[in-house]
């Protein structure tokens, strides 16, 4: 039997797409993967006993090593801000690449904690910084100080010692481009070295809480025990600047979509499962209800969304539990058509990632087709004509093409980079200043304004001489003859309309960075929980592939 | 040091600044980074470029042909470069395209190198005394200072050079020979044994 691809149509609607949850092909999770037999060591751990100083931590195989180097800073509670444009943090961190040298350390001292004003180089690939929890940290501090374990429901509340609030990499700030380590057999994935920094972060907060406790009461003090520090992750703010990331990488984010796309398709392929691959699978679902409970959020957007995921992954339980009988042909598309006829976006999609639990061998291959060589694709093939680029239009943005942008409420948004910290922001065109300078982020509105032009010109016009007329809608013909060979790198919907929940973006990279408990705090930021249940660095030979399930 | 990333998103949000359309800009972007990469001063050209065009005129050269000549002001070399990449396929059938003074040759040149690579051949760039070979976007060969760069190429010949062998026929075989020492003779028994022995092609 065969499946198509689902519809991008479909799957590209800001709803859907802010439904997605991590799975198998997410970053984090194939991090762990690469990294697996690697080896894990604390280089340096320089703190004074208020928990401040430098420490550095390392995974090396063979000739590679790459070095986090922490600076934990003395921070007054008033300094302390979640916001972008905090200018103090309670640590910083950059990913070395290699063994740092007293020199290189002596230079991070004085750039790293100053974050986006300071400078990096070409030996760093990723920079960060991050704020303590401090209700949860001053707990926990107190309570080994005392010899004892913390209140895990609060630990539970909460998810993490410490939050970052940006991770940089690629180029920022001096950091090494791209393509100076993409040849690099271990990071060919997304943002592998990203979550390499956010994983040696995470051991970092639980040491320094430990060296903290330690020193406040040495006769008594216990360290955290190893099990609670599995259950924590890193928390993370994210606002606005992840947005525009998705509409400006067009051939990555297909790439992302398209592998979960070809896993489900495949898996509803499957003529016949095992009873372990089907029993694996339906462990995943139950075992994954504690994660619904325990998601915590004060947003009525996603409480609506979670309290209606938990009631139909119930249903769905019972369903596979009671009724479903595995041993049937093609047992997961059974389950998918099931899936689509009764529930709703977010138990779909939620369920789709489960799905590919028992599948390594579906999986694991699509992972390194997730990055892109998005310079290959850039050049416009201007030999061609009028009439293909209309009839590439008329196909992949069908719906696009049905929004009237002469209503005002359709473009009600327009998205701009802050002046005073260089973020992407979004605000209403007919309240705040500055619509003039709008970035290049209105696909919908100017796909369709392409497209009015199109109609109106000659069919056989090559499009170097339309563009010639047209150079303001350069930048869409080009991603026009991009999505012509990449049909899930566009978003098929209007990103500046009234009704957009720009946070929806948001949730899309989140969720294949592997991100859980996606929390709103309003609808143009979110926190979030990074490797919470993941394997911690000494247990990484050896760990249960399904430990999100096993928070 | 500046990160190519960063040298590509200031060169793309400063031209956007200077009036070109967001398309142009990333076009810009594009360029000015692999002028940077091959260590032309990439960056300095597209800086007094900006500035000039706050106080001087210059030409647009929209639609490309054999001879171009400029009314009065040089060309702009964005507009122009842009135009070259979009037409190259069109241009190709000219053997020797001339234009007179473009402002900023060296910003030219790098959409010259990228159009090299969507046409699969080399291009030749001749302006006053100077000579640069644009390589398939892989590298640009010149003779010339790279600090030297004027602000005005006044005679400008562009021509597409032929994929052909820059050797002659003696030297590759010479060499093909030597090559053939690498091979073994296949016995008989061997032979009946290989892809295709056995059956009749008619079959």
């Amino acid at each position: 039997m065969k499946v198509e691809l689902r519809d991008p149509n479909t799957i590209m609607k800001l709803s859907r797409l802010g439904s997605f949850h991590q799975s198998k092909l997410s970053f984090l999770r194939s991090f762990l993967d690469e990294f697996k037999d690697w080896e894990y060591k604390k280089d340096l751990f320089d703190l004074d006993k208020g928990g401040f100083g430098t420490a550095i931590y390392s995974l090396k195989k063979n000739d590679r090593v790459y070095s986090l180097v922490c600076f934990a800073n003395r921070l007054n509670d008033g300094e302390r801000s979640d916001r972008v444009i905090a200018t103090k943090w309670d640590a910083a961190f950059t990913l070395h690449d290699g063994v740092p040298t007293k020199q290189d350390i002596e230079r991070l001292k004085s750039e790293v904690p100053r974050q986006e004003v300071g400078r990096l180089s070409y030996k760093e690939l990723t920079l960060s910084r991050a704020n303590k929890s401090v209700r949860v940290f001053d707990h926990v501090v107190d309570c080994l100080s005392k010899g004892r374990q913390p209140d895990l429901n609060l630990l539970n509340n909460v998810g993490y010692l410490y939050r970052t609030t940006a991770v940089y990499g690629s180029g920022k700030f001096g950091l090494a481009d791209r393509f100076r380590i993409k040849n690099r057999d271990e990071i060919n994935g997304p943002f592998r070295l990203e979550m390499m920094l956010v994983y040696l972060v995470r051991q970092f907060t639980f040491d320094q809480v430990n060296h903290v406790a330690k020193h406040k009461n040495p006769k008594e003090a216990v360290s955290l025990d190893l099990n609670i520090c599995k259950n924590l992750g890193i928390g993370n703010s994210t606002g606005l600047g992840m947005a525009p990331f998705i509409v400006n990488h067009p051939t990555l984010l297909n790439n992302w979509i398209f592998c979960r796309e070809t896993a489900l398709k495949k898996i509803r392929e499957i003529r016949n499962i095992k009873p372990e691959e089907f029993n694996l699978f339906k462990d995943c679902v139950r075992s994954s209800i504690k994660n619904l409970t325990t998601w915590n959020t004060e947003s009525k957007y996603q409480l609506k969304k979670i309290n209606s995921l938990l009631k139909n992954t119930k249903k769905f339980l019972r369903f596979i539990e009671s009724e479903f009988k595995f041993e049937i042909d093609y047992p997961f598309n059974q389950i998918y058509l099931w899936l689509e006829q009764e529930t709703c976006e977010e138990t779909i999609e939620y369920i789709v990632s489960i799905m590919m639990e028992p599948f390594d061998k579906i999986v694991k291959p699509l992972i390194k087709h997730m990055s892109s060589e998005e310079d290959k694709y850039f050049n416009i093939p201007a030999h061609r004509t009028v009439e293909e680029l209309r009839e590439i239009i008329e196909k992949r943005y069908s719906d696009i093409l049905k929004i009237d942008f002469n209503n005002k409420k359709n473009k009600k948004n327009f998205w701009f980079i802050s002046k005073n910290k260089e973020e992407p922001r979004y605000a209403d065109r007919y309240e705040e200043n500055g619509s003039e300078l709008e970035q290049p982020l209105a696909i919908a509105r100017d796909i369709k304004k392409l497209y009015e032009k199109l109609i109106n010109s000659k069919n056989s016009i090559t499009i170097d001489k339309f563009l010639i007329t047209n150079s303001d809608l350069r930048h869409v013909v080009r991603r026009a003859f991009i999505i012509e060979k990449f049909p899930y790198a566009e978003i098929q919907d209007n990103t500046i309309g009234e009704s957009v929940v720009p946070i929806d973006m948001l949730r899309l990279k989140l969720s294949f960075f592997g991100a859980l408990k996606f929390d709103p705090r309003s609808d143009k930021w979110l926190r979030i929980c990074m490797f919470q249940g993941a394997p911690l660095p000494h247990e990484l030979k050896n760990f249960n592939q399904q430990w999100v399930y096993s928070i | 040091m500046k990160s190519l990333s960063e040298i590509e998103t200031i060169s793309k949000r400063a031209s956007k600044a200077m009036g070109f359309s967001w398309g142009i800009s990333e076009e810009v972007g594009k360029s000015i980074k692999l002028l940077e990469l091959f260590d032309l001063k990439g960056i300095k050209n597209l800086n007094e470029y900006f500035k000039k065009r706050s106080t001087e005129k210059f030409e647009n050269l929209n639609l490309i042909s054999e001879n171009n000549e400029s009314n009065k002001f040089p060309y702009c070399p964005i507009i122009l470069g842009v135009n070259f990449l979009d037409q190259v396929k069109s241009l190709e059938k000219f053997n020797n395209i001339k234009i007179t003074k473009i402002a900023y040759p060296l910003i030219f040149l790098s959409f010259l190198s990228r159009s090299s690579e969507i046409l699969g051949k080399r291009i030749q760039l001749k302006f006053d005394d100077k000579i640069f070979l644009l390589n398939f976007n892989v590298n640009i060969l010149s003779k010339m200072s790279i600090d030297d760069f004027p602000i005005t190429a006044n005679h400008v010949e562009i021509s597409f050079i032929e994929n052909i062998d820059n050797f002659n026929d003696q030297d590759w075989n010479s060499l093909y020979k030597l090559s053939e020492k690498t091979f073994v003779e296949e016995t008989d028994s061997l032979k009946t044994g290989a892809a295709g022995a056995g059956l009749t092609d008619n079959d």
